[in-house]
């Protein structure tokens, strides 16, 4: 507890620091430096937390500030729970500022970004570790408020001054929701205070209002559809090893809300919540890698990619959820845990390909993927890296992606016959969608690095790229490697979060660390179980074997020549396959439905000069049938408010009047 | 313990030989059918042995993902076939990867390929490939859900259980698992680039997917690749087998003989695959690239309703 408190303490100095130091060269290594210690001190804290019987202490933790809100204080408290999501904060901000130490440097105005980046951390942390709702509240604000500061860092480039405008507004959108949302918790109990809330859970309809506010409250901060819009624009527009916090943990600390309301506040939900829970998040999933295949620009494309992720997330919630209604408690921990896992893993990889993001984009000053290309050959340590975040992320063996989502899987077989018939009709549906986002994420990520990493050059500014520096390289390299780790030693993890999920569905998986091998097991040996590390070692083995025998046994001999390309070779980088000729057989089979796109083919007749055109149009339908109509509404009501700003007095005293007149007759209605 | 290590080396080494010998027989079979003679049996060891003594020539901008993912390729194909039960199921690691895990590591080849398929940057890679991942975001999640029709009957994701189940005989006649078959065969065509998804024998540019995508490769790396495509189709094939038609398969404590007549009655099955395979893809025509989605989106919304009735009801 003291080492977390010291810790938001240092980054509130560093941010102080970070005003003072910004115009000098130190000024980014102390920034940046304390962050990476801080951070890793948090990680540390966090990890004892979770293994608090082991490392001696006894949970929960409560703290008790005298500042704060008259008569409540400043209520804070560690327990399991957030001492997960502290680990994850510390996991994911040592990992940026590491990166940002080296990355920083080429940050042409880091006064806008030094002082913001240790506040952003700071309310992180805050409001994780709250136990009152004005705490949280503070903490949440502050994280909205720093990482709006720091999207707007570039707020000359075109289109970023939008994004932050409109991240604001969803994120105060989200603030006062919740705000709305513990306004009606706090009425159950008399107070704010966590506590008093988990003494008094609210039943009825009281629960089912704060259920609904908590979803759409969370589910804006973390990107759920349809309220993801922001997050697109925003996270893009950040430099990139923000990008990587924001995308990378601010999302889970909106999980992290979600969970503590939903599970610990209101202490579960009845099945048409979770139904509902089910849906959103399995839609989410499939639209947001929709729209990341769609994508040329690579950050944008990582950040709708974290939006599908969002959706895996949150379909294991809603399925825990679901089996926690019916009293499966097996079930309701099996899912629990691959949400967790899930969320740990997002952290891994996406961190991870955002570092990636942010060294092409410094080393050829391009994110859009047609003007990239043949990376590979100029920046190979952190092409190496990126290959391994491409895959963990597109759900691979013996990556940590593909154990998060074996996991949720045998959560989803688990029991069909809940009796609800919701349920029985959303579970499998939520895991088709599933199913094929895993799948489209597949297509997704070789789209990605298939044409910015690999085949030829498409610009000069992508064949001079040079590696990017060493300090970045070793934190990609480092994540790499926890992407393998995570992936071939899930038992560690699933362990790790056990004593979490027992506090929050009352039983805890076996262990798995006992198992032979190290083999995953969910429910029994005999219904289903998984080894990464075997199938790690059985594929380098095999593959190392194969590749000696072949060389040692058959032939050797290599020659080069130019690409066969069935006899025509074309020198010309034009001609191969882009990020948009890549993805047209995927928009041509989902678009018409989600984007609806068409293709017009403009072929001049034979003896015209006029070159050939394509023409695609894609429409985004969520923000042309939800928030266009809203934003034209919102501006429509403005224009007729506006003609009261020049009225003439009279007018203005007879308004004055005409309200008073009203106030006093509600008054008289009401006695 | 032993047995079981034996069991598995052995299914790792037959598994291996056998493959080559399940393309040369379809390609016999739909020779004989056009009135040709076709080649011998044994042409694709043949083909294997010119293409492995060879060099190997590359491209001179590739970089050195072309030159792993043959291997990658292959090895993630090969652990996968060492994981299905063909002719017993007391296979030393079965437990390591279940269905999922094999679907899984068919789907890291895939990647591995596809990138490999982009890697020296040619309009025809960049074809291949990005075809090949269409068709792949189709049938992968229809492989998941036929995986989770059949876990759901037989209360394990995993293969050797499953086919312990299958052949106690104690399943009956269900419609989930029916639509699950036809699910399969289908994704089974797509996934091994058959007709009518794709033509195993084209060389006509414009209707390549999968030929498209290796097009770069020779030598050893295209020994490599054959290899594991030949591999592939074993190992859809014994899926199959394994699920639907486990008979004479050695359950674990059998003796000696029972793993001869699991080995003959495998092989006896995979043959008969092999044949009716061969007639199937001679009676139908190629599709148009974009009809395909539709061909598997009905394996798709196939196997999703044979699993939304296991959830409504447990005995469909």
């Amino acid at each position: 507890m003291t080492i977390v408190l010291t810790v938001i303490l240092g980054l509130v100095v560093l941010a102080i620091l970070g005003v003072v130091t910004a115009r000098l060269q130190a000024g980014r290594m102390l920034v940046y430096g304390g962050c990476l210690v801080l951070c890793l001190a948090l990680l540390v804290a966090g990890i004892e937390a979770l293994a608090a019987p082991v490392a001696g202490l006894s949970l929960p933790i409560g703290l008790s500030l005298p500042i704060g809100l008259p008569m409540t204080g400043t209520q804070l408290r560690l327990d399991p729970l957030s001492g997960f999501f502290l680990a994850l904060t510390g996991l994911g901000g040592a990992g940026a500022s590491l990166f940002a130490i080296g990355y920083g440097r080429h940050e042409e105005e880091p006064w806008r970004v030094l002082p913001f980046y240790p506040l952003f951390l700071a309310g992180m942390t805050l409001a994780i570790l709250a136990d009152d709702a004005f705490a949280f509240l503070f903490g949440w604000e502050a994280m909205s408020l720093a990482s709006w500061a720091l999207v707007m860092t570039h707020h000359q480039e075109h289109g970023n001054a939008r994004a932050a405008y409109i991240y604001l507004l969803m994120a105060v959108f989200s603030g006062l929701t919740l705000l709305l949302g513990f306004g009606v918790l706090a009425a159950g109990g008399g107070g704010y205070g966590f506590e008093a809330i988990r003494a008094h859970p609210p039943t009825g309809g009281v629960a089912a209002t704060v259920l609904v506010i908590a979803l759409i409250g969370a589910g804006a901060k973390a990107g759920l559809m349809p309220l993801h819009v922001w997050l697109p624009l925003a996270h893009p527009a950040a430099p990139s090893h923000v990008s990587a916090l924001m995308s990378g943990v601010m999302t889970k600390v909106a999980i992290y809300g979600f969970i503590r309301i939903v599970f610990d506040l209101v202490g579960g939900a009845p099945a048409w919540f979770a139904v509902i829970v089910l849906v959103l998040g399995g839609i989410t999933a499939v639209m947001g890698v929709l729209h990341a295949m769609m994508e040329r620009d690579l950050k944008r494309l990582l950040a709708y990619s974290t939006v599908e992720n969002i959706g895996i997330i949150f379909v294991a919630l809603g399925l825990a959820l679901a089996f926690k209604a019916n009293g499966v408690t097996a079930g309701a921990t099996l899912a629990l845990t691959a949400a967790l896992f899930h969320a740990l893993n997002h952290t891994v990889f996406k961190s991870l390909l955002f570092f990636g993001a942010g060294a092409v984009l410094h080393a050829t000053g391009e994110r859009n993927m047609e003007k990239l290309g043949g990376l590979i050959h100029r920046m190979p340590r952190s092409s190496a890296a990126m290959l391994v975040g491409c895959l963990a992320i597109a759900a691979l063996p013996p990556l940590n992606g593909f154990a998060s989502e074996w996991l949720l899987f045998q959560a989803i077989l688990l029991r069909p016959d809940l009796p609800q018939w919701g349920l029985k009709f959303s579970i499998p549906v939520a895991g088709a969608l599933l199913a094929l986002a895993a799948a489209l994420a597949g297509a997704c990520f070789v789209r990605a690095y298939g044409i910015i990493w690999l085949g030829r050059p498409r610009t000069i500014a992508a064949e001079q790229a040079r590696e990017t520096d060493p300090l970045s390289v070793i934190a990609m390299v480092v994540f790499a490697a926890l992407c393998l780790l995570g992936g071939i030693f899930p038992g560690v993890v699933i362990d790790a979060v056990a004593p979490l999920v027992q506090g929050l569905t009352g039983a805890r998986m076996e262990r798995q660390l006992q198992d032979a091998w190290l083999t995953v097991a969910p429910i029994s040996t005999a219904r289903s179980s998984y080894n990464g590390l075997l199938i790690f070692l059985f594929v380098l083995g095999s593959a190392s074997l194969t590749a000696f025998a072949v060389h040692r046994l058959a032939s050797r001999g290599v020659r080069k020549a130019p690409p066969w390309d069935c006899g025509f070779p074309d020198p010309s980088p034009a001609t191969q396959y882009t990020g948009d000729s890549f993805a047209q057989p995927v928009r041509r089979v989902f678009g018409a439905i989600v984007f609806r796109s068409h293709e017009t083919v403009d072929m001049p007749e034979p003896g015209d000069n006029r070159p050939a055109r394509m023409t695609k149009v894609t429409h985004d339908v969520v923000w042309e049938t939800l928030y266009a109509p809203l934003a034209g509404l919102v501006g429509r009501i403005g224009t007729v408010m506006n003609r009261m700003q020049f009225l003439t007095i009279r007018r203005y005293l007879s308004f004055v009047f005409a309200a008073l007149i009203v106030l006093l007759l509600v008054l008289a209605v009401r006695q | 313990m032993i047995p079981d290590l034996i069991a598995q080396l052995a299914q790792m080494a037959v598994v291996l030989a056998l493959a080559p010998l399940l393309t040369g027989l379809v390609r016999k079979v739909k020779a004989r059918i056009q009135r040709r003679r076709g080649p011998p049996l044994i042409q694709p060891y043949r083909d294997l042995k010119r293409l492995l003594s060879k060099e190997a020539v590359v491209a001179e901008n590739a970089s050195w993902l072309f030159r792993v993912a043959p291997y990658v390729v292959f090895a993630c194909t090969w652990v996968a076939a060492a994981l299905v039960p063909t002719f017993a199921t007391n296979l030393l690691f079965s437990w390591s990867g279940d269905l999922i895990v094999i679907t899984a590591l068919l789907a890291s080849a895939r990647v591995a390929q596809a990138l490999a398929g982009l890697d020296v940057g040619t309009s025809f890679g960049g074809i291949g490939a990005s075809r090949d991942v269409m068709f792949a975001t189709l049938a992968e999640p229809a492989m998941v859900m036929i995986v989770f029709c059949v876990a759901l009957i037989a209360g394990s994701t995993k293969l050797s259980t499953i086919a312990e189940y299958m052949a106690s005989g104690q399943v009956g006649l269900r419609v989930s698992l029916a639509l699950a078959l036809v699910a399969l065969l289908i994704v089974a065509l797509a996934e091994n680039a058959r007709i009518p998804v794709d033509n195993p024998a084209t060389h006509l540019e414009l209707t390549m997917v999968h030929e498209a995508m290796v097009l770069e490769y020779s030598g050893r790396h295209l020994a490599m690749i054959d290899l594991a495509a030949s591999l592939k189709l074993l190992v859809y094939v014994s899926v199959i087998i394994c699920i639907f038609l486990p008979f004479g398969i050695a359950v674990s404590g059998a003796g000696p003989l029972a793993y001869l007549s699991g080995v003959g009655a495998w092989v006896v099955k995979l043959a008969a695959g092999g044949v009716v395979l061969g007639i199937f893809e001679m009676s139908i025509a190629k599709m148009r690239v974009f009809r395909v989605p539709n061909f598997l989106g009905a394996a798709l919304m196939l196997a999703l309703l044979g699993l939304l009735l296991l959830f409504v009801s447990r005995g469909m």
